[in-house]
């Protein structure tokens, strides 16, 4: 069997549908977007199908909401400058703590320039409490900016029900839904979301692009300037083949998003089944009645994360890993410590994300090979003696330094 | 995914050792449940002898963590525990063909678990000796906690004192933002303001005089070889030293020894010291592996 991909919420393969309509604009619709000569003149009708396609799938009311950016961490710090550029008395800006790091990260740096931040925090089951939420609306905040599904659990946020109580509050919405689009259906335009981020690489588009959806009306500043691409509100050369391939892409999601829930959710739900019954001291994270159709986040116990990456793409199985080692860092993941799991735990949690690309006979396989993996590691754990945890685990094994 | 060395995939694929030992009567346990690294060594070691007859480990952490405490136990079988307490972190991660600078800790817990397996068998208590932090300058593997001590101990002020000081910064340079919010937490701890402009903190080799005027080709040698001297303790701290083996024009030819030998970083290291000569000396210097000097001076005799 050829080697099995279950880390499509890191990036996923390009479709070959995408690629077939990218050529063209490398090849021979090459010119610049707003020379007029016919090396361009295609170019501006395959941006404007491009948006429509953007438009199409995530439920935007008109397509000039639709900004083309490199990436989602861009459209997310667009989202966030403009909101506390156009409003500079607003000091203080809510999120959560389990937020992607393009969000979090540029809120430490703004708090260092003097902003508040209010971080959300979750529950073990990773949800949110709304009525803290509410209590901190105010007219001090810039800005809410929520994501919409979580990238390492695949846990939904309520972000209607957030950006309704943010609006009725006059307060800008913001969510990175780079994780939620594609996978389940979304019609912004009956909603109250000001902003919403999307990368082309989660959903088989080519990595380098991405969308920010901007409401008509929502104040704005531009991160980019210097010219009048994207209508003045992001300036550049457009990137046209990619934005062709995001809306080819788009327009593949829209069409598949029934298979999405229906078809690549039981291959998720078989593979969790088959290995929490087969392996014990493992559990789910996350909140596993509202999640992304795609996504299982498996924490073994007592082993760690990368040995186990390691042994898995040993038998040509891809997955990622919230442990601190996969990264670099000190600790474990962020989202693991925020819904409070133990370090024995989160050290050893292992998401595993689907695409349409998969199929049930490779499900099967990483069912087959997963139990020895944590086997042999545990093994070797200090945790772990013969068939089970040592007694009282913590003080039997109490290395020094902490 | 990180660039694991062969070594490093075979023994974290095929663990030696692995295990408790049976009857062990020296045991030693490091690490950090929070990092996701701990190890517990155990140790079969003979009375009469102090030679350690069997080693065991039991590991819990990531692919480098499993094989060094592996390679560990594959070095200090058959050592007596005098020769045991002479292994470096360095040599477990030679003997792993190198490991990435952020997975150097991991030789680090190795030998921290020997020596607290050490202790045990001695009945002496074992203390850490140091606190370790987030991984900051990835060029010369330096954290957090050291700069920050660094900071406090010599009262630096700029990102280029930190560099003077520890390495850190002094590579790639990616890591000056975070060296800058190191200074400026420390510094308004001490009630005092980060500048980026304060004046640079004297090293200590500062203090050797600045060369004046022309210099004969012995005032040279001398000169340089007064140099080397000064920066030899930052060398030895990190387990090397240099040697100067010749002296033609304006090139020194220099012997990298201990664990500049053969490090990534002997380059970086050899950059410094030229630097630091020409700081010193005022005139270009270049300073040259002494193994490129045959070659060389070869090509100029022929």
């Amino acid at each position: 069997m050829t080697d099995i991909y279950l880390d499509n919420n890191a990036t996923t393969k390009v479709d070959p549908a995408v690629v077939d309509v990218m050529i063209p604009y490398f090849l021979e619709q090459y010119g610049n977007p707003s020379s007029i000569h016919k090396f361009a003149d295609g170019v501006a009708r395959g941006l404007k199908q491009a948006r429509q396609q953007v438009q199409a799938l995530i439920g935007a009311e008109h397509d000039s909401e639709i900004i083309f950016t490199s990436c989602g961490t861009e459209s997310n710090s667009t989202a966030i400058l403009s909101a506390i550029k156009a409003q500079p008395d607003k000091k203080e800006i809510i999120t959560t703590t389990v937020e992607h790091p393009a969000i979090l990260t540029l809120c430490e740096y703004l708090e260092k320039e003097g902003y508040t931040i209010h971080r959300l925090p979750v529950d073990k089951a990773g949800r949110l409490k709304l009525d803290a939420y509410q209590r901190l609306l105010s007219d001090q905040v810039a800005i809410v900016s929520v994501m919409w599904a979580n990238n390492e659990t695949g846990t939904i946020f309520p972000v209607a029900e957030m950006a309704e109580m943010a609006n009725a509050a006059g307060v800008m919405f913001h969510t990175d839904a780079v994780q939620a689009v594609g996978k389940i259906p979304m019609m912004v335009q009956d909603t109250k979301i000001d902003m919403l981020s999307l990368s082309g690489h989660k959903l088989h588009a080519p990595k380098g692009i991405g969308v920010l959806y901007l409401r008509r009306g929502t104040r704005y500043r531009p991160l980019l300037r210097g010219g009048h691409q994207e209508r003045g509100r992001r300036a550049g050369t457009e990137n046209s083949a990619s934005i062709v391939g995001l809306g080819k892409a788009c327009e593949l999601a829209q069409n598949f998003i029934e298979y999405e829930n229906t078809q690549v959710k039981a291959m998720r739900d078989r593979l969790e089944q088959g290995i929490t019954e087969q392996i014990g001291h493992c559990f789910v994270t996350g909140d596993l009645y509202n999640r992304l159709p795609n996504t299982t986040d498996i924490a073994f116990e007592y082993i760690e994360g990368e040995s186990i990456l390691m042994l898995l793409n040993k038998a040509g199985i891809a997955a990622s890993s919230g442990s601190a080692c996969t990264s670099g860092s000190l600790e474990p993941s962020h989202v693991m410590r925020a819904m409070d799991i133990p370090y024995t735990a989160a050290h050893g949690t292992i998401r595993f994300s689907f695409s349409r690309y998969n199929t049930m006979a490779e499900v099967e396989k990483v069912i087959e090979v997963m139990p020895g993996i944590v086997a042999t590691l545990r093994k070797l754990s200090p945790y772990w003696s013969g068939d089970g945890p040592v007694a009282n685990p913590e003080q039997a094994f109490a290395p020094t330094y902490a | 995914m990180w660039d694991y060395s062969d070594k490093v995939k075979e023994h974290f694929f095929n663990p030696k050792n692995a295990g408790a030992v049976v009857d062990a009567n020296a045991t030693g346990e490091v690490g950090s449940i929070s990092c996701g690294d701990a190890l517990r060594l155990t140790l079969k070691v003979d009375d009469d002898s102090e030679v350690i007859l069997e080693a065991g480990f039991q590991t819990f952490g990531c692919g480098s963590a499993i094989a060094s405490s592996s390679v560990l136990t594959e070095i200090i079988k058959g050592m007596t525990l005098d020769e045991a307490l002479k292994v470096t972190n360095q040599d477990i991660a030679d003997q792993l063909e190198g490991l990435p600078p952020e997975k150097m800790h991991c030789s680090v817990m190795g030998r921290e678990a020997l020596q607290a397996a050490i202790a045990n068998y001695r009945g002496e208590e074992w203390k850490d000796d140091h606190e370790e932090g987030a991984l900051i300058c990835k060029c010369f593997a330096i954290d957090a906690v050291m700069i920050e001590e660094m900071v406090w101990a010599n009262k630096l002020r700029t990102v280029e004192d930190v560099t003077n000081f520890t390495k850190a910064g002094g590579g790639c340079a990616a890591c000056h933002e975070d060296i800058e919010a190191i200074l400026e937490k420390v510094l308004a701890e001490k009630g005092e303001k980060f500048d980026p402009g304060a004046a640079p903190v004297k090293k200590p080799a500062e203090t050797i005089a600045a060369v004046k005027g022309p210099l004969t080709n012995l005032q040279r040698i001398k000169k340089i070889e007064e140099v080397l001297e000064s920066l030899r303790p930052s060398l030895m701290a990190d387990g090397g030293d240099v040697e100067l083996v010749e002296v033609i024009g304006n090139t020194a030819y220099v012997n990298m020894t201990g664990a500049c030998n053969g490090c990534q970083m002997a380059a970086m290291t050899i950059a410094g010291i030229q630097q630091r000569l020409m700081e010193v000396m005022g005139e270009f210097i270049k300073v040259v592996p002494a193994s490129e000097m045959a070659k060389l001076v070869n090509i100029e005799v022929a």
